[in-house]
């Protein structure tokens, strides 16, 4: 592979707290190589603006191996860059063209208000959960492991489900900023399991609940959640919570 | 002061048995009169939140990502180690336990890895009654292989991203306590001190990231589950936010640090590209169950991997440990990779790598597909076709990783890898119940120096984790709290905690003041310099004088010449990141100090003084069989302790995996 080096124009959204207005402001960097990743990019321009007595631009990042979730910048219109099934911090800078204009912003959506620059409060996502997305089982009760098998294809299935990692790039691409897909995620992942199975009703109408407290949007099956999605969580897995959820109001839960 | 490890009395098999059946207990209702807190919500931090939580304990628990659900367990690719025995290959107990100990070298204490390896299998039961989906067989029941330095399958794993899914479920466990009121969570915060009333720990000195103000808070207990120092070498697989702050300083407060020295470089990393590079990632050592290692025979080699005939290829794993072959552990792995790039066959550009080749088991498991299949005349290209298939199953997410961060196909060329920082086996110092020198203060997972030795194997970090914190510390914190039950709750205007939280705004002050020249970032790329050139892969006493010398001015020039922009009343990840460096600037230097110390090679620490003809580590069980436990006593001066190690099962000997 070719590797070379390029200069850029950033406009980057720079908001000092939740508390002020934010504004876009342009940046140039130089001699940017096709090696690195994007936040690596950012690196420099924040090593650069320390040298100019400047504040440097926030943003969250932290395992660097698309995997953590914490990395979330809105970056030419697309969650995560142009890259699919990607996160931020695996886009990197080969995708770009020396004289290119990068813009990026933080996840726009009200259940995610902006801490400071790109950085965004999405601790709405911890409270979905803490409203039923577990199996309740205490440390110590458990049986064998193996005397519970389960068909591989649903196992697998699971897991697709399970790899969601709570970026919240879902809910940046949504125009209604709906948090479906997130919460269907968990939902399928434990209605697949027959651990998941005595609080399945309970779960689906809990979490529900708890997403709509937190002000998300309504799903109108657009899509852009599963295409932005850096893990491939599938559309499928609404179509499951929605039968989750009706099946919970109609057999009656023990909330619905 | 003497150390005492407190391992209990009588056969190693029953030690740990008895003591749960005979330590003391606290009953429901004073559980709920004390207060807990937990810094740190990995594994460690994130099982044992929520096993006290469930147990009636208050719990607090901190962490300084935006959610407890980042911690850099999640990161954790290939598997959990457990002695379930499921493939009926001989696992046991007992050989998990010398499996371990022999890992590690011989400088682990027993009594803990025996514990360990009791515990394994209850780890795996209660991730999979959570809803962990670990990898199945179609007969729908649990899926193992192999890690390296063991000749058994007991590694369960989901996919490459066991880590986070065992995370995400102690998460989840974690969550629904929060919920429940019965621990309370505080994300974006960072531990910066300890409290100590009359010499126990009794709570913390916490900084909200979001407004920079600085908090107290009260408890009777205080855990530490706050993972490794690996970001002292500056690149490591490590998160960029992992830090030893929080051990760091507890260790000023009188927790000894065990054996700082040792570190574990992986040997399956994707190598450096350049200046810019700000963490390095690893691909999982599972991929050594299919993949082969090797480097050209002819020293610079240009030739592209695939124009090089098999005769022309060293695979020097499978010639050098014919026993293992590609699965010895980690340090000797990453050992043998250095020897060959330093001798001249390295590869790539940096020629500081070497392949990692998956077409010799693309085209085995395509034969095996085919068979099952009942095509047995397909021609090659088809049969790697299908051969591919089952690779991308096993490893998909891993091969994607590797694309995407070098841009080539890991399908179509072999990868090319270097070893690099990964892990501390070091950490503070524990006894048997993981308390450390100060009474009521804790550490668990990686924080802690105990199970692994001088080098972990692969997927034990994650057991470990889980142990201690579904395992350990709910029968180890119950039994010396049994005797704190009349300690009301301390207010937090008793003099200690004002002092305490002055001592840490003087010097978050001290550091805004500074108003120097050079970043952050500069300090703590030049620090990695130091550590990963005289205090990696290869150590000797001359270097590690020099390392020590260099890392004082260092730090001098740090506290002379930084420069943090911005306020200490807002969101301000330079300052927070300053204070970090800083105290990988006093880490560093002791870390040279115990190397400089430990004048043998053992596991991880490779001193080049000390070796044997073809090599291989020399270890001095005469004179180093112990744990080195350093005490501060001011900057730059530390006092060691030694716990002697004694072995009553496992006869120390000369570790080969020839």
């Amino acid at each position: 592979m070719q590797h070379y080096n390029m200069n850029l124009t950033l406009k980057v959204w720079r908001q000092r707290s939740n508390k002020v207005k934010g504004h876009f402001e342009s940046f140039q960097v130089k001699n940017i190589s096709s090696e690195m990743s994007f936040l690596e990019m950012f690196d420099v321009l924040n090593e650069q603006l320390v040298a100019e007595g400047k504040d440097p631009i926030a943003f969250d990042h932290d395992c660097r191996e698309g995997i953590c979730g914490m990395c979330s910048m809105y970056i030419n219109g697309r969650a995560h860059g142009p890259w699919t099934q990607n996160t931020t911090c695996q886009l990197h800078m080969r995708e770009y063209k020396d004289g290119d204009t990068i813009v990026v912003e933080p996840w726009r959506a009200e259940s995610f208000p902006v801490i400071r620059d790109l950085v965004v409060d999405r601790s709405a996502f911890d409270r979905i959960i803490g409203a039923g997305g577990y199996v309740s089982v205490n440390t110590g009760n458990a049986v064998d492991a193996n005397s519970l098998p389960i068909e591989k294809q649903k196992a697998d299935e699971a897991f697709a489900a399970a790899s969601c990692i709570g970026c919240g790039a879902c809910v940046a691409a949504c125009p209604n900023a709906s948090a479906m897909l997130f919460v269907s995620a968990k939902i399928a992942h434990l209605a697949l399991l027959p651990q998941g199975e005595p609080e399945r009703k309970n779960r689906a109408v809990n979490m529900i609940q708890q997403m709509d407290t937190e002000g998300f949007g309504s799903c109108t099956n657009i899509g852009a959640c599963e295409a932005e999605c850096p893990k491939g969580i599938s559309l499928e897995n609404i179509a499951r919570l929605n039968r989750e959820y009706v099946g919970a109001i109609f057999s009656g839960s023990n909330n619905g | 002061m003497a150390l005492d490890s407190k391992i209990p009395a009588g056969k190693m098999d029953e030690k740990w048995g008895k003591y749960k059946s005979t330590c003391k207990l606290v009953n429901p209702a004073n559980k709920r009169q004390l207060e807990i807190i937990v810094v740190g919500t990995g594994l460690a931090g994130a099982s044992a939140a929520a096993s006290l939580g469930e147990m009636g304990y208050k719990v607090k628990a901190f962490c300084f990502q935006d959610s407890p659900r980042r911690a850099h367990s999640i990161a954790a690719q290939g598997g959990i180690n457990a002695a379930k025995n499921y493939q009926n290959d001989g696992d046991s107990t007992y050989r998990l336990f010398y499996d371990t100990i022999k890992g590690g070298d011989y400088r682990a204490r027993e009594g803990n890895v025996h514990r360990l390896a009791e515990v394994s299998t209850n780890i795996i039961d209660q991730c999979v009654a959570q809803g962990v989906p670990f990898a199945r067989e179609y007969g729908g029941l649990l899926s193992n292989r192999s890690f390296g330095g063991t000749q058994v399958q007991r590694t369960f794993y989901a996919a490459g991203q066991t880590g986070q899914q065992l995370l995400i479920g102690a998460y989840q466990a974690l969550e629904r306590q929060v919920a429940l009121g019965n621990v309370t969570m505080y994300a974006r915060h960072e531990m910066l001190d300890v409290v100590k009333i009359d010499g126990k720990a009794r709570g913390i000195i916490a900084r909200n990231l979001v407004n920079g103000e600085l908090e107290r808070h009260f408890g009777h207990a205080v855990l530490l589950c706050t993972g490794g120092y690996g970001n002292v070498f500056y690149l490591s697989t490590n998160a960029m936010g992992s830090n030893v702050t929080a051990a760091w300083k507890a260790h000023r407060k009188g927790a000894f640090f065990g054996n700082p020295c040792f570190t574990q470089i992986h040997p399956t990393c994707i190598p450096v590209s350049g200046d810019h590079q700000s963490k390095l990632t690893l691909m999982s050592e599972s991929l050594r169950n299919d993949g082969r290692i090797w480097v050209p025979k002819k020293q610079g080699d240009n030739r592209k991997p695939g124009d090089i005939p098999e005769e022309e290829r060293d695979y020097y794993l499978e010639r050098r440990y014919p026993a293992f072959g590609n699965l010895v552990p980690r340090d000797v792995a990453s050992r043998a990779a250095k020897e060959r790039c330093d001798a001249g066959y390295g590869v790539g550009s940096s020629k500081m790598a070497v392949y990692l080749d998956f077409a010799a088991a693309i085209e085995r498991y395509g034969k095996i597909e085919a068979n099952k299949q009942g095509k047995s005349n397909l021609d090659k290209d088809s049969v790697i076709a299908l051969g591919k298939d089952v690779v991308k199953e096993k490893y998909g997410n891993l091969f994607d990783m590797y694309a995407k961060i070098t841009g080539e196909n890991p399908y179509e060329v072999p990868m090319r890898i270097y070893p690099a920082v990964h892990y501390t086996m070091g950490g503070l110092w524990v006894d048997y119940e993981l308390m450390t020198t100060v009474p009521n203060l804790y550490a668990l997972g990686e924080a802690n120096f105990s199970d692994h030795g001088a080098n972990r194997l692969g997927a034990s970090a994650l057991m470990q984790g889980l142990a201690d914190g579904y395992f350990v510390i709910p029968y180890t914190l119950g039994n010396n709290l049994a005797d704190d039950i009349r300690t009301k709750s301390i207010p937090t205007d008793h003099p200690a905690f004002i002092a305490a939280e002055k001592e840490v705004s003087d010097r978050i002050n001290k550091l805004m003041s500074i108003k120097g020249k050079e970043s952050v970032e500069s300090f703590h790329k030049r620090l990695g310099k130091i550590m990963w050139d005289k205090c990696g892969m290869g150590r000797n006493a001359e270097g590690l004088k020099q390392a020590i010398k260099e890392i004082q001015q260092l730090r001098k020039d740090f506290w002379s010449n930084v420069r943090i922009p911005g306020e200490v009343n807002e969101f301000n990840p330079e300052l927070d990141k300053a204070g970090r460096v800083a105290d990988f600037l006093e880490l560093g230097e002791l870390m040279c100090i115990d190397a400089l110390d430990r004048e043998e090679s053992c596991g991880g620490h490779f001193r080049e003084e000390y070796q044997t003809e073809e090599g291989e580590a020399l270890r001095d069980d005469e004179k180093f069989m112990y744990v080195s436990a350093w005490e501060f006593k001011g900057d730059s001066q530390y006092e060691l302790h030694k716990e002697e190690l004694k072995y009553e099962i496992v006869h120390p000997s000369a570790r080969s995996y020839k």
